[in-house]
């Protein structure tokens, strides 16, 4: 066997917004294994949530990540309204959607911008954060904040979206549109970005069953799942749209599936618009009184894949139990087959094709012996452990089934 | 003119350290540096090691994982050397610090010489604080 080189990438790299580790042990220019550490970023959100009450936890979530802002909520209000056994308004639904269409219009525009920084096309980079600038100020006019929307609660949402400002959002998203027709023109049509990303990184159809990864890159590899098909919440059953997939499985299907998705986000946001028309202004929330003991699962498609809640609620003012899975997590774990046998310059584009959210995934932790610095639980006894938890929770309650 | 004032007259350097943040002011301090806001034609662009740095921005909750990393860093850090809190949760730990693994704002780990207040600051918050800096020295 030749010798091993081990090349440290983070914690505090320029290249990435956000503290991880990646060990890439290579030999000669060949990655060989991939290792990823976290923890940098572990907030404890799971147990801020349970002193919270449900309107407080709402900002708590969707402080898990700023990128996916408000699909945290959205799948939290899944959640709770199934505890509580609520339909919200119809506005409500269609402003829900309209939130979270312009989130994936933004977090993808974000990752193109990205991607181009990451294969060194800077211009891409410059470009796409340029045209993401309209659609914040879109999030600014209608939510009042750029990033951290505090729009969702229970039963509704917070504020409604005007009948004035249609034709503002409108005229914005047009303008969206012919942006992305020029960002799709300047990654499909480019000769090195076809070189640099074509039968790069590629996950096959049973890499991404194996690593239950969600979401584009799910969708890249011909793996046709979307949350908001397969498991209709807020309005996408009210309108038309599909979902996009690719078969390639490389990072650049992964950039097709992306800058294509943007097209259908903007249909969706259209045809929401024409529906708030027809509802009542104002009518955007229901009186909740009191959340009873119970237990439910929410699920939203965020723009990196399915965002997963469960919350068990014991009749008081604050969650008993909340467990967060992000799409991430599981995203991340794709790492071992993408990485491995390509050159460390590919790796790089490898790693962000899955556009990973650390601070979404911060999950895990390790205990450790305070005086001999030993391990005393592995990531499977951790996970034993939380289950366990879990179960007994639902016991106390007379919840199990 | 002292010399510190003498430093920071132009052209400052940034590192960035995110600590356990929730990614929206890391966003926001990179958007400071793309079109609209363009802080490169001030000179000013992120570098990527603090040893280049002039000024050192910090943003989210520290947790117990990144305390010692932080100190490392400033350590490191080529003095004077500016710290700017940015933030709700630099400041003072905003909704996290109640967390099990909050250890402390980054004014109780280093000292700070601005805060940038907002969850999160917009970019001209951060243009802005950083101007006051460089005026203020």
């Amino acid at each position: 066997m030749s010798k091993q080189t081990l090349i440290p990438v983070g914690p505090y790299h320029p290249l990435q917004e956000e503290p991880e580790l990646f060990k890439l042990y290579c030999e000669g220019e060949i990655v060989k294994d991939v290792k990823w550490e976290t923890g940098y970023n572990h907030r404890g959100i799971e147990k801020l949530a349970e002193q919270k009450s449900y309107d407080e936890v709402f900002f708590l979530v969707e402080r898990i990540c700023g990128i996916c802002s408000t699909s945290h909520p959205f799948a939290f209000a899944n959640a709770v309204e199934e505890i509580a056994e609520v339909e919200v308004t119809n506005r409500a639904k269609y402003i829900r959607s309209i939130i979270g269409e312009l989130e994936r219009i933004h977090s993808h525009l974000l990752w193109v911008g990205l991607a181009g920084h990451f294969l060194g096309y800077n211009t891409l980079f410059m470009w796409a954060w340029k045209y993401r600038e309209p659609v914040l100020d879109l999030f600014e006019m209608i939510t009042g904040n750029r990033n951290s929307y505090a729009m969702f609660k229970v039963g509704g949402v917070r504020r409604d979206i005007e009948n004035t400002k249609i034709t503002t959002i409108a005229k914005v998203l047009a303008l969206v549109k012919k942006k992305t027709d020029l960002l799709v023109g300047a990654v499909m049509d480019d000769p090195v970005i076809h070189a640099r990303t074509k039968g790069v990184g590629i996950l096959t159809k049973e890499d991404i069953l194996n690593f239950a990864a969600v979401g584009p890159t799910a969708r890249a590899s011909g793996v046709d799942i979307d949350i908001r098909r397969d498991d209709p919440y807020a309005a996408y059953p009210l309108v038309n749209w599909k979902v996009i997939t690719a078969q390639a499985g490389d990072v650049f299907a992964k950039a097709e599936v992306r800058l294509l998705e943007m097209y259908e986000s903007i249909s969706i946001i259209e045809q929401c618009l024409e529906g708030l028309k027809k509802e009542k202004e104002g009518d955007i929330d229901v009186k909740i009184k009191h959340i009873p003991e119970g237990y439910g699962t929410g699920r939203a498609e965020a723009p990196r894949g399915e965002v997963f809640h469960f919350v068990i609620s014991d009749g008081s003012n604050s969650p008993a139990r909340h467990k967060i899975r992000a799409p991430s997590y599981t995203n991340i774990a794709t790492f071992k087959k993408s990485c491995v046998g390509q050159s460390i310059s590919d790796a790089t584009i490898s790693l962000a094709a899955v556009d990973p959210c650390y601070c979404c995934t911060e999950r895990l932790a390790v205990a450790l012996d305070r005086n001999s610095g030993k391990r005393i639980m592995n990531a499977k006894e951790i996970i034993a452990h939380s289950t366990l938890i879990t179960q007994n929770l639902l016991q106390l309650h007379n919840l199990s089934k | 003119m002292s010399f510190k004032s003498y430093c920071f007259k132009k052209s400052l350097w940034l590192f960035h350290f995110g600590g356990a943040s929730c990614n929206n002011c890391d966003i926001e301090i990179l958007d400071c540096l793309t079109p609209r806001y363009d802080v490169e034609r001030f000179g000013m662009i992120l570098v990527g090691s603090i040893r280049h740095a002039d000024v050192l921005l910090v943003n989210g909750s520290i947790n117990k994982k990144d305390k010692p990393r932080l100190l490392e860093i400033y350590e490191q850090a080529p003095k004077p050397v500016l710290v700017v809190a940015i933030g709700a949760c630099g400041c003072t730990g905003g909704i996290f610090a109640e967390g099990n693994t909050f250890a402390g704002p980054v004014d109780k780990i280093i000292p700070v010489d601005a805060y940038i207040p907002g969850c999160p600051p917009k970019p001209e918050a951060i243009l802005a604080g950083v101007v006051k800096l460089m005026g203020k020295n």
